[in-house]
């Protein structure tokens, strides 16, 4: 192997330090969403029960099937099955897009009812409530961000593969995708209990 | 580093075992919360959570297979959040 041979432990040990720059980022968020839920637990509980459970468990199922794709496409990629990886990554991409359809279901049907940032229904009520939806736009609209360029650095990693520049004996950028869209995962599995289940 | 080049290959079928393990859990915490329990489905919800993040983890991001320099650095991020957490709690419960 020569030197000019890429240096994938530390690409990934690269990938894992801005991973814990974005476990800190989601983690400040969750933090103020704790501090307001043990200030006004009442508004907090009629919020809560404004959100659709159906949406909410439906597009954790999308999100724990898309990454068990991703985590499929690095074995795939690693076996050296090319048209498989390809399939694999076009199955997360689906399902990029599947919940994004259910965000924007949901969030519509949030918005016809008055619910919205400065929405003058939440100006008029009670503060805790206006804070919890503040709280919802802005955790689940960040994490939003993160699933739509998850998906594009998905579409543009397929092409890579396409072209043979990521096979099966140089695939780091593959698994640090895959990488992130496991942290955007994972961020859902504290969104979703938070604010669907617990309230 | 030598074991840098040995190459962790996660079988489809381990993978898709940890996926049905996550879906398992899912439900759970969702009939968890549905009793009533008071804060303890809090408590129960954030617990099976934690233990998806560390199915997640472990599996899908290979961490179980991964230089232990990788854990140590995870350690360090998760007690530094657990810390901010922990100071911002001292000060809104004993303001």
């Amino acid at each position: 192997m020569s030197h000019l041979e890429k240096d994938s432990f530390g690409a990934k040990l690269g990938m894992w330090l801005f991973l814990f720059t974005e476990m800190l980022l989601f983690g400040g968020v969750f933090i103020l969403y704790s501090v307001y839920l043990t200030r006004y637990p009442k508004e907090f509980g009629l919020g809560g029960h404004q959100l659709d459970l159906v949406y909410g468990a439906t597009n954790t199922v999308v999100l724990l099937s898309s990454s068990l794709l991703a985590a499929m496409s690095v074995t795939a990629i690693k076996t050296g099955a090319k048209k498989l990886t390809l399939g694999l990554l076009s199955g997360t991409v689906g399902c990029a897009f599947i919940f994004l359809g259910i965000k924007y279901l949901e969030w519509s049907a949030k918005f016809h009812h008055g619910i919205y940032p400065n929405a003058p229904k939440l100006i008029a009520g009670p503060p805790g409530e206006s804070i919890f939806f503040s709280l919802y736009y802005l955790t689940t609209g960040l994490h939003g961000i993160h699933v739509i360029v998850g998906a594009v650095l998905m579409s543009w990693t397929a092409v890579m593969v396409h072209k043979e520049r990521i096979n099966v004996t140089d695939n780091v950028t593959l698994e640090n995708v895959t990488l992130y869209w496991h942290l955007v995962d994972l961020v859902w599995i504290f969104i979703f209990p938070l604010y669907y289940l617990i309230l | 580093m030598t074991e840098e080049h040995a190459e962790h290959i996660l079988s489809y079928g381990k993978l898709t075992t940890v996926w049905v393990a996550l879906l398992v859990l899912t439900a759970a915490t969702i009939m968890v919360t549905r009793i009533e329990l008071g804060v303890w489905k809090v408590w129960a919800a954030l617990a099976i959570a934690s233990v998806k993040s560390g199915l997640v983890i472990a599996f899908f991001m290979h961490m179980k297979y991964e230089p232990r320099l990788f854990r140590i650095i995870l350690f360090v991020a998760l007690f530094t959040l657990a810390g901010f957490i922990g100071g911002t709690f001292f000060d809104v419960l004993y303001r």
